[in-house]
């Protein structure tokens, strides 16, 4: 491999053209895809999108009907998923339920030839990086939802895999354990280096764990981008509103000076941007719609407050979430309301339904869809 | 004993099988009890308490062969028959994918005639001038009928296994069924080829349903005691056979008694074994 390994992270994982169908339904159109090492990626999309058709192809468990998967390097057509440096944490867990945690976390050791005491030591050093030392006796029925998820971990990760594979993995725990398992997945996998792909369809997931989303819609790669790109630069309509809310505004393309583009939004009134804030595949002239995040859009409570450009609507409804206050504003001109999410602050009231109130945003903060 | 309105209810529920329990089944299996402790004079019964039946039961060779070959045949038609149903359960559960209830269905077929039909086909099959001697004898593959087809005991063990294949295919195809497939897929996720993980995860667990079919097939056999009597001659027969013999023909029914209880009480012993040796089989019962 030639790749310059200083600048950019070797690959791990080629996807070209990657293609499945079932019968006459095609889950997948032709992935392509660069997975690098020792990254955290995640396969981000609703249910049928085909992010787990992509997983399962990956590990093994079903062949592409065209196209290639390289794992490290080497071709995996024809090679089985026993035979792959990778493995996968279950939706469903898959605990083993007629043998204890060591057992099961020691499942893919013993026919290695491995002595025993060998293998007891690797279950240990396993148990121990899931946080669950002392747990090997205990039998499969005796875990909770967190600690088969944990069990399930210790299992691939005792394989020394090139690859962890998980499958929707905190779906099944209630809201406190699976925030609190993200935070500890993200740093478990920092720490240990390894490559992870996770499939999952909740976007807040994907943001907080992932170094890379790859954002899936009926089959296709919408987008692959960092959390940030894909929050801050969404390429199309269905991307932007999946990750995170944003409000969208009609607007018209107008002529303008040389590497500018004059829009005309509706409710926020004229705005001149650089031409090189138009995404790539859009051409300027084709801007019919803008869209604008909650949070850059401010209520400007009193007459201190600065923003570069202002404009007034009513309040429709509010929604207190405590740090956050949710507004829901009619702008002037405008037909649908927009959200706009303000922190709360000592000594801040939330503003009444029907008040009428100044709106500042800045143009630097739209989005522009064709 | 007072009962509130819910223990009524339940008492109420439950009477008529319980009923149709003590007056079917209770009742007749005390009264054997009973009567393998009496004593069968020419036409009347001594009602003194006495062991002679079983100390002749146990003792005699006669009976001791008769009950030796009834547990061997038993056993052999369960080993044939559990692994035998074992791929077909197997089949129809991971398999088949579409219709699987239409096999199942396929699987009970052979009931739809009377066992002794069953029986009697056999005869049929394996007789003298039966379907077998004549279909080999008429491809020149043997220039008279084969004599070891029938009435022995190879005959009684194809019928019985035979007969009771659906009993065994039932309860496996049921515990395979059960078996999480993503179960399947994390074994050889694992590094498992198809074989090993037969042996490290499907086996295991299906070793509920083995032990359900080897039970259901076991304990039945050793008593069966038309299969022998119809196909297995003189070297077939069975201690059911000589049950019957005793409290029929030879009027000494409590001497019949005696080996019935004594026949219950090895099957129930080899039963228990075989459930201890399976579960430990199985693995841990987590």
């Amino acid at each position: 491999m030639t790749m310059d390994t200083t600048t950019t992270p070797r690959s791990i994982i080629e996807l070209k053209d990657v293609r499945k169908s079932y019968g006459k339904v095609t889950a997948l159109h032709g992935i392509d895809a660069t997975i690098r090492e020792g990254e955290f990626f995640s396969l981000l999309g609703p249910s049928g999108c085909g992010k787990t058709t992509l997983l399962r192809l990956i590990a093994g468990f079903d062949e592409p009907t065209s196209g290639s998967i390289e794992i490290d390097g080497k071709p995996m057509a024809g090679i089985s998923a026993n035979r792959r440096p990778t493995n996968m944490v279950f939706q469903s867990y898959a605990i083993f339920p007629h043998l204890s945690v060591a057992e099961n976390v020691g499942y893919g050791l013993v026919p290695k030839r491995m002595p025993k005491a060998e293998i007891a030591a690797e279950v240990d050093k396993a148990l121990r990086m899931v946080d669950l030392s002392g747990y090997g006796d205990r039998g499969a029925h005796e875990l909770s939802g967190g600690q088969r998820q944990r069990v399930a971990l210790a299992r691939a990760l005792v394989m020394r895999p090139k690859v962890v594979l998980l499958d929707e993995p905190l779906s099944a725990l209630d809201k406190k354990l699976r925030e609190q398992m993200q935070v500890e997945l993200r740093a478990l996998q920092q720490s240990i280096g390894i490559t992870f792909i996770l499939v999952t369809h909740d976007q807040e997931e994907a943001m907080i764990m992932s170094d890379r989303i790859a954002v899936m819609f009926d089959g296709h790669i919408a987008q692959l981008d960092s959390p940030q790109a894909l929050y801050r630069h969404p390429v199309s309509e269905r991307v932007a509103s999946f990750i995170g809310v944003m409000n969208f505004l009609p607007a018209t393309a107008k002529a303008a000076g040389e590497g500018e583009l004059a829009l005309d939004i509706a409710a926020l009134g004229a705005v001149t941007l650089p031409v090189a804030a138009v995404p790539e595949g859009i051409s300027p002239a084709k801007v019919t719609k803008i869209g604008v995040r909650p949070e850059m859009l401010t209520v400007l409570f009193d007459d201190s407050d600065h923003a570069e450009r202002v404009t007034e609507g009513v309040v429709v409804s509010t929604s207190y979430y405590g740090d956050m206050t949710y507004y829901s504003i009619v702008l002037d001109g405008a037909e649908k309301p927009v959200t706009i999410s303000m922190r709360n602050t000592a000594g801040r009231a939330v503003a009444p339904v029907g008040a009428r109130l100044r709106i500042g945003w800045g143009a630097e903060s739209i989005v522009l869809f064709s | 004993m007072r009962l509130d309105a819910e223990g009524r209810r339940g008492l109420t529920l439950i009477s008529p099988t319980l009923i149709y329990a003590l007056v079917m089944l209770a009742a007749p299996l005390a009264m054997v009890v009973t009567f393998s402790f009496w004593t069968q004079n020419y036409l009347d019964i001594d009602t003194t308490f006495t062991l002679d039946n079983y100390h002749e039961a146990w003792t005699q060779p006669i009976y001791q062969t008769l009950m030796a070959r009834s547990l061997i045949i038993s056993v052999v038609v369960t080993v044939v028959t559990v692994l035998l149903a074992f791929p077909v359960a197997y089949y129809i559960s991971f398999r088949v994918t579409r219709r699987k209830t239409l096999w199942l269905f396929l699987v009970t077929i052979p009931f739809w005639t009377s066992y002794l039909l069953r029986v009697f086909l056999w005869k049929v099959i394996l007789g003298y001038n039966g379907v077998l001697n004549s279909a080999l004898m008429g491809m020149g593959f043997i220039d008279e009928p084969l004599t070891f087809l029938l009435y022995n005991a190879n005959a009684v063990v194809l019928t019985l296994a035979h007969a009771w294949a659906p009993f065994a295919i039932l309860p496996i195809f049921v515990a395979l069924e059960k078996i999480d497939r993503s179960l399947l897929e994390a074994a050889e996720d694992l590094g498992d080829g198809p074989w090993r993980r037969f042996r490290r995860v499907t086996l295991p667990l299906a070793m509920p349903g083995v032990i359900a079919a080897t039970l259901i097939v076991l304990i039945p056999t050793v008593g069966d005691f038309i299969t022998p009597r119809l196909v297995g001659g003189t070297d077939g027969l069975m201690i059911a056979n000589m049950i019957q013999i005793q409290v029929g023909r030879a009027n000494n029914a409590p001497l019949g008694a005696a080996l019935a209880i004594s026949s219950m009480v090895v099957v129930g012993t080899l039963s228990v074994l075989i459930f201890l040796v399976g579960r430990r089989f199985g693995g841990r019962t987590r």
